[in-house]
């Protein structure tokens, strides 16, 4: 792979994001790609917006993505899908969970949550994969591996094989949730196809 | 850290310090916690055959390593860049005795301030400090060169800085287990006066050997490899070090760069003999013009901070597009959406006090910790915010400004972590001193913002083990403090009182607020009963959407919708619990008085 390959997710402090890139990075890496993931750590955890960027390729120097160079954007929220548009570019795409957690203003009644997000995103050209990733975890039997489900969803887009992500999850999820957390990849990966 | 391939891990930045510290023989580690400098220590912690503390603020840590250092151990201190200001005091004077066992300061700045009050550039101390620094560009770097500062520490007797910012910390890359140093002497006691006992006559020896040192350090610095000229085209130019070397590397692959390892002292036959080979020479460094302004000391002409911003991170696009002088012009413009920011977690002790005291017409003056969150809506109360420790020496003198009748208009929040680290000698200046400000304390038992440290009052070291725990209300009388309260704040009603009380008072007064926090693992692994609406008695009166509980959220009514659901006409709408994010605390049932909160098992 010549060009870096550029990959961010976003959504609400909590939600399993770092797991989630973290199963990402292993997969890549045991495909032989050089990766740099950033995180963010601190006060962006209680609740708030939170994002982490992967970036991958022959040889990677910036852990940070360009504005515009997102290639795929996995986003654990609706809202989430789209406070980062300046990232995206025409013909990125955009795996997104389609719950909606309401930020402060809206759960107490001074902001409205906005409409039509998805169509915020295809109007500008941006290939949106809905994913209901809260049901389909449930489905599975554990509401946790939401984030697994994405990560599968996501894979479908990835140029490496995905049973390499199969393996990353083995290397991280312990014994007693390996199982139920390929499930939730599979589930998710079936979503995408 | 997770393997790879043989000897490969994947690792942060701050994984990597801890592994590069083993590799390095620490044998005393001393910190405080920080964002973005906290996960050097907990990694460490987790190794055998390293001493690792969690000290209560960052002077006594750094004075710790130095002790372990006279010693004869390799030792470290990690903080924070606004630490390094609290250890400034031991950390000049260090410059002058230099070290026994080698001695690094790990210093962890926040450039965009992602989670901290101010962004200083901490290099500045390396030169105000005369102390060699390092500046690691990523995770892998980041190993290397703390082993460089334990060799460079022992051979030229000083302290190293080694400063690293958020985009080394929390950055993962893969990063290559090595050899762990052997050899390293024995501790001891030796006493050698004249390097140890800084008064004026002996300090004016030392001053001159710190002169000396830098100046070994400055030729050192001209052949060492961590100061390298990569070769490229030279119609560019590029001087840097830290993450910004990255962001050259991405924005002009071509060019010819000269990275700088150690930022200070600087090579300057390198740096003239690479400014010369070039056309144009730019020196691209994150905040301030550090290099450039010594640089152009040297009488080398550069571009640097006339392009290149100085506030918050650089990135790639910023680098190139400050030097090439033209912006992407496609870039989809954000839409506007409602705010995310963090907030308190459902069930925080904390929100008890500062719904309280939004309805008190007090001035907070607040401090750092979680409850610094108190400041965003709904709750808006926190009306001062400097540095840790300052709430109550604010308060204090806010209240002597404001003469006799200041005692009831100001208070003072403040965590237990923050207590300890710096509040507690501003509460004896209260005391000392006189001043009727209520100093509210809010013990939930841990260090909760950089994610559950120990802290001396909670009673557990930094490995979890038991240690002793200071009694804060004990400590608080002991100091002089006569009228000492202890408040449970889930009861949002007798806490207004007891907070009343304590404010009318002329004498110094405490309020300890105490609950443990939600996110610990005790409390995560009890079984939360929940709370649920019985919303047929819900009168729509807000008090508990108030409490900006992100487990409660409001639902307006449509025009008829009231009255078709069988409410008041004029009611706007109900309020809801969320009963899987609800975390049993019952600060809105204390606070509903239509009996439409009600625990789980009650009903
Ligand atoms: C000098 C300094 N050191 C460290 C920090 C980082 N920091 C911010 S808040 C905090 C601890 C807060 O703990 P506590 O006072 O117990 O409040 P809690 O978060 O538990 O509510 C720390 C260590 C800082 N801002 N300044």
């Amino acid at each position: 792979m010549e060009t870096t390959g550029n990959i961010l997710f976003s959504g609400v402090g909590g939600q399993g994001i770092l797991l989630a890139s973290e199963i990402t990075a292993l997969g890549l890496l045991g495909a032989g790609f050089d990766v740099k993931k950033s995180e963010v750590h601190g006060m962006a955890q209680r609740g708030g917006s939170v994002t982490a960027q992967l970036r991958y390729g022959k040889k990677v120097y910036s852990p940070l993505i360009e504005p515009g160079c997102a290639d795929i954007q996995v986003a654990f929220e609706m809202m989430e899908a789209v406070r980062y548009l300046p990232y995206l570019h025409k013909g990125s795409k955009v795996v997104v969970n389609t719950q909606r957690i309401l930020p402060p203003a809206v759960a107490t009644g001074k902001a409205v949550y906005p409409e039509g997000l998805v169509e915020q995103l295809t109007e500008r050209g941006i290939e949106v994969v809905p994913v209901d990733a809260f049901d389909i975890a449930l489905s599975v039997g554990e509401v946790r591996t939401a984030n697994v489900v994405l990560v599968g969803a996501m894979a479908a887009f990835m140029p490496v094989d995905g049973a390499i992500f199969e393996e990353a999850i083995r290397t991280r999820v312990p014994e007693r949730f390996l199982e139920v957390n390929l499930k939730a990849y599979r589930a998710g990966r079936d979503q995408s196809k | 850290m997770t393997q790879i391939r043989e000897n490969a891990f994947w690792m942060s930045g701050n994984e990597a310090l801890a592994l590069g510290a083993v590799e390095a023989g620490v044998k005393v580690a001393s910190g405080y916690p920080g964002t973005p400098s906290t996960e050097i220590m907990e990694n460490l912690s987790t190794y055998e055959g390293v001493y690792t503390e969690w000290a209560p603020n960052e002077k006594v840590g750094l004075e710790v390593a130095i002790g372990a250092s006279f010693a004869g151990a390799r030792a470290l201190a990690t903080m924070k860049h606004v630490g390094v200001n609290v250890a400034a005091d031991p950390l000049f004077t260090a410059s002058y005795t230099g070290v026994c066992g080698g001695l690094v300061l790990v210093s962890a700045d926040d450039p965009e301030m992602h989670s901290s009050q101010n962004e200083q550039d901490n290099r500045n101390y390396a030169f105000a400090a005369k102390l060699p620094m390092l500046e690691p560009s990523d995770p892998s770097d980041a190993k290397e060169f703390l082993k460089i500062a334990y060799a460079l520490s022992e051979e030229l007797d000083t302290p190293v800085m080694l400063r690293i910012t958020t985009r080394v910390s929390h950055v993962k890359g893969v990063v290559y287990k090595g050899e762990t140093v052997s050899g390293n002497p024995a501790c001891g006691i030796t006493k050698v006066p004249e390097k140890m006992v800084m008064l004026p006559a002996l300090a004016r020896g030392r001053r001159v050997y710190v002169e000396e040192r830098m100046k070994k350090c400055r030729e050192l610095a001209e052949t060492a490899d961590f100061n390298v000229v990569e070769p490229g085209d030279t119609k560019r130019g590029f001087i840097t070090s830290g993450v910004a070397y990255l962001y050259v590397k991405e924005a002009f692959p071509e060019a010819t760069v000269l990275k700088l390892g150690m930022c200070w002292p600087l090579p300057e036959k390198k740096i003239r003999e690479f400014a010369a080979s070039v056309d144009e020479l730019y020196v691209v460094e994150e905040l301030d013009p550090f290099l450039e302004t010594h640089i152009k000391a040297m009488g080398i002409d550069c571009h640097g901070k006339d392009l290149i911003p100085n506030q918050g991170e650089l990135n790639t696009a910023i680098v190139r597009e400050s030097i090439e002088g033209k912006k992407k012009a496609d870039l989809f413009a954000p839409v506007p959406l409602p705010m995310r920011p963090p907030n308190m977690c459902a069930g925080c002790p904390h929100r008890g006090i500062f719904f309280n005291l939004s309805k008190l017409g007090v001035f907070v003056s607040g401090d750092i910790g979680c409850y610094t969150l108190a400041f965003l809506p709904p709750l808006s109360a926190m009306d001062s915010c400097v540095c840790m420790g300052a709430s109550i020496s604010i308060a204090h003198g806010m209240a002597k400004a404001l003469g006799a009748d200041g005692h009831n208009k100001v208070v003072s929040v403040i965590g237990d972590s923050t207590f300890m680290h710096t509040g507690v000698n501003s509460l004896m200046n209260t005391v000392y001193n006189n001043s009727g400000a209520t100093t509210i304390i809010l013990d939930n038992s841990i260090t909760a913002m950089t994610g559950q440290q120990q802290n001396p009052a909670s009673g557990r070291s930094i490995k979890g083990e038991h240690a002793h725990g200071i009694d804060i209300e004990g400590l608080c009388r002991a100091i002089g403090v006569k009228h000492v309260f202890v408040v449970n704040p889930h009861d949002v009603p007798e806490t207004k009182k007891v907070l009343k009380e304590a404010i009318a008072l002329e004498e110094p007064s405490v309020v300890i607020s105490k609950a443990p926090c939600v996110l610990l693992p005790e409390m995560k692994e009890r079984k939360p009963v929940s709370y649920f609406t019985n919303q047929e008695n819900c009168v729509g009166c807000m008090a508990c959407i108030r409490l900006g509980c992100p487990a409660i959220s409001w639902t307006a009514f449509g025009e008829g919708e009231a009255e078709a659901k069988g409410f008041k006409a004029k009611q706007k709408g109900v309020s809801k619990i969320d009963e899987i994010l609800c975390n049993d605390c019952g600060q809105c049932a204390s606070l509903c008085k239509f009996n439409a909160i009600t625990r789980k098992e009650e009903k």
